[in-house]
């Protein structure tokens, strides 16, 4: 078989020129790309691939203004946000290796076939060079394989699923957010000193995936501290009212309440949760409480005052005081006029990361970009220090534990700091039981595809 | 034995809204042919009624409060409402708490006009279009509904509270002689069951006991008939359709405490309804009533933990499983009428 | 020709050109222009265009001649890739063994549903149908996990069996072939300003959409098709004459299921992951306004409805505002924000609400569909050349 290429826009667009001057038909058969849409321009296109329909349009949303955000800094323009905190300091803003930083957007719609149609039109028909955002694991992983298959690289956006770095990690692929064994990790300490060492918890989880994952990893992690689990019931995705689910907990004899749930499922079991009056009840001699393993900051906003003095964990929350934190929400804040969520510090965190890598490559490859980010070790794009681990292309970083806010000053003042853990206590090993696939095996990375 | 009851509970109060929603639809679906896809989306703009009237009234200027500071550092800036130079602090405060009630007396007159213009401009011109039509027009309409409330709304979720006199849950087990805070239930959820156990049996009274509500059930039954009488029957149908709005509606409003309403939350409840509807039985109220809650009823006990162990995955399917069940067992649902939607 | 009528074959052949020449049709504008972000030609997009052509050319040979409407048909197409995913896991990379399991499991599965579902009719026989499909979406969503992958779908992966291929070199990613060509194969042709596709899987995606759309001309013209539209227009009085109609419409149910197993099956091999979303009520839903939009009961309209949403779904969305800006940087600044923030809440996120109204146009001002308004434009140049004739005559069917 002969090997047919994808020809990169870029070259296309110069010879168009060409071709037009010269008014003769060119046939491009065999080009000399080394790699899936190497740019030959003066510019380079990145594909930004986040939900705009759908429960998540507000998180998708709030992802593109950081994008559009990283693409201004990268080019040179505002004040520079992290850059200028960021311990590599390649990035010159002038663009990617000189080329001006353009950019695509798509609808992922949370779905995983949109997504990848999305993405498939950036690569077929924009020439992007990498993927990025979204806000499930599902689009993640599958989206994740895509580029894979078709050489480029692929930095996730919010997906917390071990699965996205574990069972099913890709060696195109890497991820700047923190995931569900991490969230159980960092929580377990902070709920035993807060709650005691002796609970019962109860289980609502959602019942996919990056549920299973979750629930897991808060098990382990707390019945390693001593509490107990008194059960755990599975709910559908589509459910919206949990009252069912809900009403039997005070009967267990179950006195912590954990809501495996994300999204929309997090604001109405929280919100029914709280309806049912759980909090305002003693149990076992101790007072009641709920837990919810993740955090999203514009999706805790929908359960309103619900949300006070619940323990949870995020990725990363505008309050830090670091300074690369404080450099993004100033120049996120100073465009936009509100604090950005995590979703929004994540991509911007990956758009860095990928032209720094890049730079330090001195190559769009996607081969060099991933062997510049394995094992890189950086500070200053908040978290503190921060490993982007060779084994499985995930990101090591301080987790955040985080409680609803009592006395909020503004709309989007809903949580606050209350510990953050140390990196080193949320680290594992690559093969860790709760990485591996169905059948217990641990999963290599693999090697990256330059496609092409 | 507690468990059985809270689930009981918790089934008629999901039913209740089931039935409320199945109600509206089968009145426009069921009785005057349509298929209306935009249902969901009606119960979708109650709920934004509310949202809007709790914006509304806590619609407020800015004050910088120098104390302060916000994420950038600089002053804070502090909503007040203008309800409070009104009604001064406490007395606005009131009024906001108040909000979701409120809005039901705003929410009928809005959901009726809605619901008339909806099938003045629209419907009636598709009573005698196929069904696929009245399919492909309703879906568009519902898609634009929802995407102009999207646009002005945003697509996360609005936290819409009870009053703070309905927080908190009522204690049965006391109530019962049965052991303290073993079965409770919120006062809200219980005030949405009695409303739309009012609501239903309003909506019944009226077609039962008035003049007008026998003349749309003659309508119902034999519309050329009554039309050779000399009865204006489109007229009437005009006020069924903006009264099953208005269901829709109410549906709606009162639902916004319970779950924070979103954009899509009409999407959500469309399909249910419609297989509600459904199991009813096509033309049949009280079969859709009847349907509505033996699903909530269902869906609840399916949830239990007992039931979850012996059939792994149950509580992803029970509605649907009925539906299959019922419709095989009795070719025209509970109480469906011959001939309604059969072709 | 091909036991068709010289209009049939014509419009077969119509078909045939138009597929072939898609990459060239696709891509009107040239490329770096600020219309080409209106080019439809890239591999993707014409695999799908195709795909859920035959996906709605199927679900027709149900809807359109039976009037059956089902809406669970989602069902069908998720349960051919999942069964056309798991071949290309466990057998083979090659697309065959995928296509004919999607298409076999599709029909049985379909054989069961329609066994079902078809003792009753009208409205019960659609929520029958949903509820199949929602029931089949919900337990592959959460308890068959192991089966389905649940929410990350299944994807081909290095490490899979498949017994028939030898191993995959080193550091390679397992791509579906037909034969030793990748689906994702392509080559390019730069004309000029443009620049042109073609795509392996594409072609072989509108092979199968040309043969069923072949069959489905077929199946119309045929006395099976006949009987089919008897069940439409008087499904009782055909049981008068003794016939039994369940056969026949069960027949059609299956047909039309296979052809949405062909189209599950084509969907992972043209692009390897299925997930459960594909069998969502939403995408049930999507296949029965692809047909009305196009216009039900016709032959080419589901095709033109299934081209027009999936259309509307990849090119509209991508449209941001920084490009909406481009397009009216002609203007002065004030016009170009007027013009910017006019359009703006119809693209990029915007482009369901312009579904929406589209769906609501087409149906108001075009009761048969799309196919409607092609008729109406022939019809209006067939008479506008009448009279350039100068006959001066009325035509005689012009009463009609």
């Amino acid at each position: 078989m002969s090997k047919f290429e994808l020809t990169r826009r870029g070259l296309i667009k110069s010879s168009a020129v060409v071709g037009a001057g010269l008014a003769m038909p060119t046939l491009i058969i065999n080009s000399a790309n080394a790699y899936t849409n190497e740019p030959k321009g003066g510019s380079v296109t990145l594909g930004f691939n986040v939900p705009q329909s759908g429960p998540y349009a507000d998180e998708g949303a709030d992802e593109l203004r950081a994008y559009k955000l990283a693409v201004e800094h990268l080019n040179g323009g505002g004040d520079g946000g992290m850059m200028n905190t960021f311990s590599s300091k390649m990035l010159k803003g002038n663009g990617i290796l000189g080329k001006k930083v353009e950019y695509v957007t798509g609808d992922t719609q949370t779905k995983a076939d949109a997504a990848r149609a999305s993405a498939k039109s950036m690569i077929e028909k924009d020439g992007a060079v990498m993927i990025t955002g979204g806000s499930s694991s599902g689009v993640a992983v599958a989206v994740q394989a895509l580029c894979q298959e078709a050489g480029i690289i692929f930095m996730a956006g919010l997906t917390h699923s071990n699965d996205t770095t574990g069972k099913d990690k890709k060696a195109n692929g890497f991820r700047h957010f923190f995931n569900s064994y991490m969230s159980g990790a960092a929580l377990a300490p902070v709920l035993g000193k807060a709650y005691g060492k002796d609970r019962k918890a109860y289980h609502l989880t959602a019942d996919y995936n990056w549920g299973y994952t979750t629930e897991e990893a808060v098990k382990s992690s707390t019945e390693a501290m001593g509490w107990e689990t008194v059960n755990s019931v599975k709910t559908p995705l589509t459910q919206t009212d949990f009252s069912s689910y809900i009403a039997p907990v005070l009967q267990s004899g179950a006195d912590v309440l954990v809501l495996n749930h994300y999204g929309g499922n997090m604001v109405n079991s929280l919100t029914n949760a709280v309806q049912f009056g759980l909090r305002d009840k003693q149990v076992n001699g101790k007072q009641f409480e709920i837990v919810v393993p993740l955090y999203s900051r514009l999706m805790a906003r929908g359960a309103g005052e619900n949300v006070k003095g619940i323990y949870g964990s995020t990725n990363w929350h505008w309050s830090l005081a670091d300074e690369g934190s404080k450099a993004f929400v100033k120049s996120f804040g100073e465009k936009y006029g509100f604090p950005p969520s995590q979703a929004a510090h994540t991509v911007y965190c990956q758009t860095m990361l990928y032209a720094d890598a890049a730079e330090r490559a001195g190559t769009f490859n996607p081969c060099g970009i991933a062997e510049a980010l394995e094992g890189f070790e950086f500070d200053g794009l908040g978290n503190g220090k921060t490993l982007y681990r060779a084994e499985d292309h995930q990101c090591f970083k301080d987790v955040l534990v985080v409680k609803g806010k009592e006395n909020p000053t503004s709309e989007f003042d809903v949580l606050e700091v209350v510990e953050v853990t140390p990196v080193d206590q949320v680290t594992y090993a690559p093969d860790h039981p709760q990485m591996r696939d169905a059948n217990g095996n641990a999963v290599a990375v693999g090697t990256c595809n330059p496609g092409a | 034995m507690d468990a059985i009851i809270l689930q009981i509970l918790n089934g008629l109060d999901k039913g209740s809204a089931y039935a409320l929603i199945a109600l509206g639809l089968t009145l426009i679906f069921g009785t005057l042919g349509v298929v209306n896809f935009a249902h969901g989306a009606l119960f979708m703009i109650g709920a934004f009624c509310a949202v809007t009237i709790s914006r509304l009234l806590t619609l407020s200027h800015t004050v910088l409060d120098e104390t302060r500071t916000d994420f950038l550092g600089k002053p804070l800036k502090v909503d007040v409402p203008y309800i409070y130079e009104i009604f001064g602090e406490t007395a606005g405060n009131t009024i906001i708490d108040w909000s979701v009630p409120i809005s039901i007396l705003f929410a009928i007159p809005i959901m009726i006009l809605i619901g008339v213009i909806m099938e003045r401009g629209l419907i009636r011109h598709f009573y005698k279009r196929p069904h696929a039509d009245q399919i492909l027009v309703t879906f568009g309409l519902a898609i634009v509904l929802q995407e102009v409330i999207k646009y002005f709304y945003g697509a996360n979720p609005i936290p819409t509270p009870a009053p703070e006199a309905f927080k908190g849950s009522f204690d049965f087990g006391a109530m019962l002689g049965l052991e303290a805070s073993g079965i409770i239930y919120p006062y809200w959820r219980l005030v949405y069951f009695a409303f739309s156990a009012i609501i239903i049996g309003a909506v019944f009274a009226f077609l039962q006991f008035t003049t007008f509500g026998m003349v749309v059930r003659a309508g119902m039954a034999d519309r050329e008939t009554v039309g050779l009488l000399g009865i204006n029957i489109d007229k009437r149908f005009t006020i069924m359709f903006g009264l099953a709005a208005a269901v829709a509606g109410l549906a709606g409003v009162m639902y916004t405490p319970i779950n924070s309403p979103n954009y899509h939350m009409g999407m959500d409840f469309l399909v249910l309804s419609f297989v509600v509807v459904v199991v009813g039985g096509m033309g049949s109220l009280s079969g859709a009533v009847l349907a509505g809650f033996l699903l909530g009823i269902l869906e609840s006990f399916a949830s239990m933990t007992v039931v979850l162990e012996a059939l792994p995955g149950i509580n992803q399917i029970i509605i649907y499983l009925v539906a299959i069940i019922v419709l095989l067992t009795r070719p025209r649902g509970l109480m469906g009428k011959a001939g309604v939607m059969e072709e | 020709m091909l036991g068709l009528n010289k209009k049939d074959f014509g419009l077969l052949t119509i078909v045939i050109i138009l597929t072939v020449f898609a990459p060239f049709i696709l891509n009107p504008f040239p490329e770096g222009s600020a219309l080409a972000q209106f080019n439809a030609g890239y591999p993707d997009l014409m695999q799908r265009l195709v795909i859920f052509g035959i996906f709605a050319i199927g679900f027709n040979i149900l809807f359109g001649l039976t009037g059956y409407l089902s809406f669970g048909h989602a069902a069908f197409l998720g349960a051919g890739s999942y069964a056309g995913i798991w071949m290309i896991k466990l057998l083979t990379l090659n697309i065959i063994p995928a296509i004919i399991a999607s298409v076999i499991v599709a029909g049985l599965f379909s054989l069961i549903v329609g066994w079902i579902s078809l003792r009753r009719s009208g409205i019960y026989f659609s929520i029958l149908t949903l509820a199949f499909a929602q029931m089949s979406y919900s337990l592959a969503y959460s308890v068959l996990t192991p089966i389905t992958g649940g929410e990350t779908g299944l994807q081909p992966k290095v490490s899979d069996p498949r017994i028939f291929d030898a191993a995959l070199a080193e550091g390679t990613t397992p791509r579906a072939n037909f034969f030793g060509m990748f689906m994702n194969d392509s080559y390019e042709l730069s004309l000029a300003g443009w620049v042109f596709t073609f795509n392996v899987g594409y072609y072989i995606a509108a092979i199968f959409m040309v043969i069923a759309f072949y069959i489905s001309i077929r199946i119309f013209r045929s006395p099976f098709g006949l009987m089919l539209r008897a069940v439409k227009s008087n499904q009782q009085r055909l049981n008068y004459t003794g016939i039994q109609s369940k056969p026949y419409t069960l027949a059609a149910f299956v047909i039309s299921g296979m052809y949405a197993g062909l189209a599950g099956g084509l969907l992972v091999a043209m692009d390897t992951q299925a997930g459960a979303e594909r069998m969502f009520w939403t995408a049930s839903g999507e296949v029965v306004l692809m047909t009305i939009l196009g216009g039900s009961g016709t032959l080419i309209g589901p095709v033109l409805g299934a081209g027009f949403i999936k259309y509307f779904e990849n090119i509209v969305s991508k449209i941001n505002e920084s490009i909406l800006q481009a397009w009216f940087s002609f203007m002065p600044e004030a016009l170009q924000e007027f013009f910017v923030a006019i359009f703006y809440p119809f693209i990029g996120k915007g482009w369901h609400l312009t579904l929406g109204l589209i769906f609501m146009l087409v149906v108001i001002f075009l009761p048969g569909g799309l196919m409607e308004g092609g008729k109406r434009i022939s019809d209006l140049f067939r008479r506008k050349s009448k009279t350039d004739s100068g006959s001066g005559k009325v035509a005689p069917e012009a009463a009609e």
